[in-house]
């Protein structure tokens, strides 16, 4: 059995925001290529790896598709040697202080040995505004200590250089993981799980393995994936909400009781009921996620691709979700690998007539 | 050119290890046990009293001796598991001050084992904006070792799981404060000079209270005191571009010299010798902005019939956070101050006028 721990903590151990996601690219390339035909990138640069199906032409495609970019900071502005800076996907200002990160300069002046530890930091009451008091500092009012004299913070980092968390994955009890970009990564170990599964076995279709950039600003690479490849059909991994301290609420889900099947406008119904029929055949532990309007995944952009593509979407259980302190169960992850295994070897070549809406089943 | 600062690896060794020890107030044996592992050689003997400070004489060789005291404290702020929630998850109090905005989303070492676990916080996509304006509460909180049997249990104590780093002229960790203090008393023990007795206080409780320098002064009954801590670097820009009249220290400016903070009047005279001996030897120093806060002197200058002390500190932005960070330069400059007046000093001293 494939162990996948070393990859998912190599992942996790890598930066990778959006629009920057070479570094963790790099590391998913090198894990793909011995368990692919072809690999590729996109011109947006996503990356493609496609497995050629054993049916006669002209074969039917799916699109397995997790994201690998993560959410970050980014450099606003220099201040006698301290960093200004925004995020980068959403993040919660409540989680930043005392977090420690990299920033990956690019400074004008100097070229530094890699990227630079810095830590967030927040001043002292007195050097603060009065009205926040003993509150919640915004993003605007921290600063990034990089430990470095002022000017030579000033000739290493430039604004618009990434900052990325730097939180080393912790492996926790009960076969669970911690780390930063667990979301999606999580997603993206789970495919590599499927993708090593299918190296002993004959697949009817084409399958296209892609790890998409930008989802945490604008899903620019489920768009522009799904309109290059035009597979048949889609799956989306992505993580969702588990429950957990302070989240509890009905769109929450147990941790380590096995991925979500989501359902919704934003899936395929026909779709959906195959995987719950072979979830329950197989007796893998899952839930059903309802997601009214959009699934907040890849999955929202992939389906309205071209004339449209039937799609599917996955959540891997996650707690405190676009913090440095992600948590998912290594078993969750294997189970949704599993799953989209079966669900490829499940897949005939007249599959596509089974879901159509048209017929009878729908 | 500035002057550059280094350690050697032993030096970076001791200091991540100190760092990286958990020592909650009331439970410093991690912290004493490296202090003793790295002392043994250089003493003949040593003491444990019953609240758990090392307390270790070096007696010197020429006549007329004072008993000098230095004293640092080995305890540090974190958390106490309160109660046990089920399936790994925690609730926690906070042993010591640390700022509730410090703990969400950090990783945590919890007990003997030091078991990995994180303070997690909800997802953004559930918060309202108007929940990101409100820190999270302590009841809110909780520690997550994930699911399983675990042996945990309340009492159980914790600290953030920060990984100490040497970063060019920087020292980065939790628990600077007063790990630093303790690297520069092992030093001095290490080098203890022939005039004074040197008795060296590592002590326990300082976060709660200043509960081990008591009685550990009263144990010595020295003739004078010094106290090596790490006090706040406050000297950050603000937010309006007005001046910051209220640094504390200021990092790089050397060894911080306390003249009055909430607890203690520093002993006018010792003030005057660490300035004096400063100056003469041409070590950065710079004096603590009158102000707050304290350190094991408070405890110490009332003990008995009274003990002239002082606090020397190095300066550290950030503690009681996940990452303090101090320089190496005012590290180094501590050890050379300290050193150079242990040595100045003579029974006399005493006998000066007060101011």
């Amino acid at each position: 059995m494939y162990d996948f721990l070393p990859f998912l903590k190599e992942l996790l151990s890598a930066p990778g925001l959006a629009g920057f996601e070479t570094p963790v690219s790099e590391i998913i390339k090198k894990e793909w290529q011995p368990l692919v035909d072809e690999i590729n990138i996109s011109r947006v640069g996503s990356l493609h790896g496609f497995r050629r199906g054993n049916s006669s032409d002209p074969r039917p495609s799916i699109l397995l598709a997790t994201h690998m970019d993560a959410i970050g900071l980014m450099v606003t502005g220099i201040h006698k040697g301290f960093l200004r800076f925004t995020d980068v996907g959403g993040v919660d200002p409540r989680v930043l202080p005392g977090q420690q990160v990299w920033v990956h300069a690019t400074g004008p002046k100097a070229n530094p040995p890699g990227p630079l530890p810095g830590w967030v930091v927040q001043p002292s009451a007195a050097l603060l505004p009065e009205e926040f008091g003993n509150n919640v500092i915004p993003i605007e009012n921290l600063f990034i200590d990089i430990g470095l004299a002022p000017d030579q913070v000033q000739k290493y980092v430039h604004i618009g250089d990434i900052v990325s968390f730097a939180q080393d994955p912790l492996e926790l009890n009960g076969e669970t993981i911690s780390g930063h970009s667990l979301d999606n990564r999580a997603a993206v170990t789970a495919l590599t799980v499927c993708l090593n599964e299918l190296q002993a076995l004959k697949h009817a279709w084409d399958i296209w393995a892609v790890a998409t950039v930008k989802e945490e600003e604008g899903l620019v690479g489920a768009y522009t994936s799904a309109f290059q490849i035009r597979p048949s059909l889609a799956v989306v991994v992505d993580t969702t909400w588990a429950k957990g301290p302070g989240s509890d609420d009905w769109n929450t889900f147990p941790l380590a009781k096995g991925p979500t099947l989501m359902w919704g406008p934003n899936i395929h119904p026909n779709l959906h009921k195959a995987f719950k029929e072979l979830a329950e055949k197989l007796e893998i532990p899952h839930s059903v996620e309802i997601t009214g309007r959009s699934s907040g995944t890849d999955a929202f952009a992939t389906q309205v691709v071209a004339e449209g593509i039937p799609t599917m979407a996955i959540g891997i259980p996650l707690r405190n979700m676009h913090t440095p302190v992600e948590v998912v169960s290594l078993k969750d992850i294997r189970r949704t690998g599993r799953l989209l295994t079966e669900f490829v070897m499940s897949l005939s070549k007249d599959f596509m007539s089974k879901i159509s809406l048209e017929s009878k089943n729908g | 050119m500035a002057k550059t600062f280094s350690l050697n690896k032993k030096q970076i060794n001791l200091l991540e290890k100190l760092s990286q020890a958990m020592a909650i107030s009331g439970n410093e044996g991690e912290v004493r046990s490296i202090v003793l592992e790295e002392i043994r050689p250089y003493i003949k003997d040593y003491q444990v009293d019953s609240l758990g400070n090392l307390l270790v004489t070096k007696t010197g060789s020429s006549k007329n001796r004072l008993k000098v005291m230095l004293a640092a404290h080995m305890d540090e702020a974190g958390f106490m598991i309160a109660a046990d929630d089920g399936d790994g998850i925690f609730r926690f109090e906070i042993s010591g001050g640390i700022d509730l905005r410090q703990l969400p989303g950090k990783s945590v070492l919890v007990g003997k084992e030091h078991i990995p676990g994180v303070i997690g916080a909800r997802p953004i996509h559930l918060t309202t904006s108007s929940d990101r304006q409100n820190k999270i509460p302590l009841n809110n909180l909780r520690i997550d070792i994930g699911p399983g049997a675990n042996t945990i249990k309340p009492g159980d104590q914790a600290v953030f799981a920060t990984t100490f780093q040497h970063v060019g002229p920087s020292l980065i960790g939790k628990a600077l404060d007063d790990r630093l203090g303790i690297a520069v008393l092992i030093n001095l023990i290490k080098n203890s000079p022939p005039n004074i007795d040197l008795q060296a206080a590592f002590t326990v409780q300082e976060e709660t209270g200043l509960r081990g320098a008591r009685v550990a002064a009263f144990t010595f009954k020295p003739d004078l005191a010094f106290v090596v801590d790490s006090t706040p670097a406050k000297d950050l820009p603000a937010w309006d571009e007005s001046e910051n009249l209220t640094y504390n220290t200021r990092l790089g400016a050397g060894p911080a010299i306390y003249t009055a903070d909430g607890s203690t009047l520093s002993d006018p005279r010792l003030i005057r010798l660490l300035v004096q001996t400063a100056e003469k030897a041409r070590i950065p120093y710079q004096l603590r902005q009158p102000g707050g806060g304290g350190t094991d002197a408070g405890a110490i200058h009332k003990q008995a019939g009274g003990i002239p002390s002082v606090s020397v500190s190095i300066p550290g932005r950030y503690a009681h956070t996940p990452v303090g960070l101090a320089r190496v330069s005012d590290f180094l400059h501590t050890i050379d101050l300290l050193k150079a007046t242990l040595l100045s000093i003579h029974p006399e001293i005493l006998a000066q006028e007060r101011s």
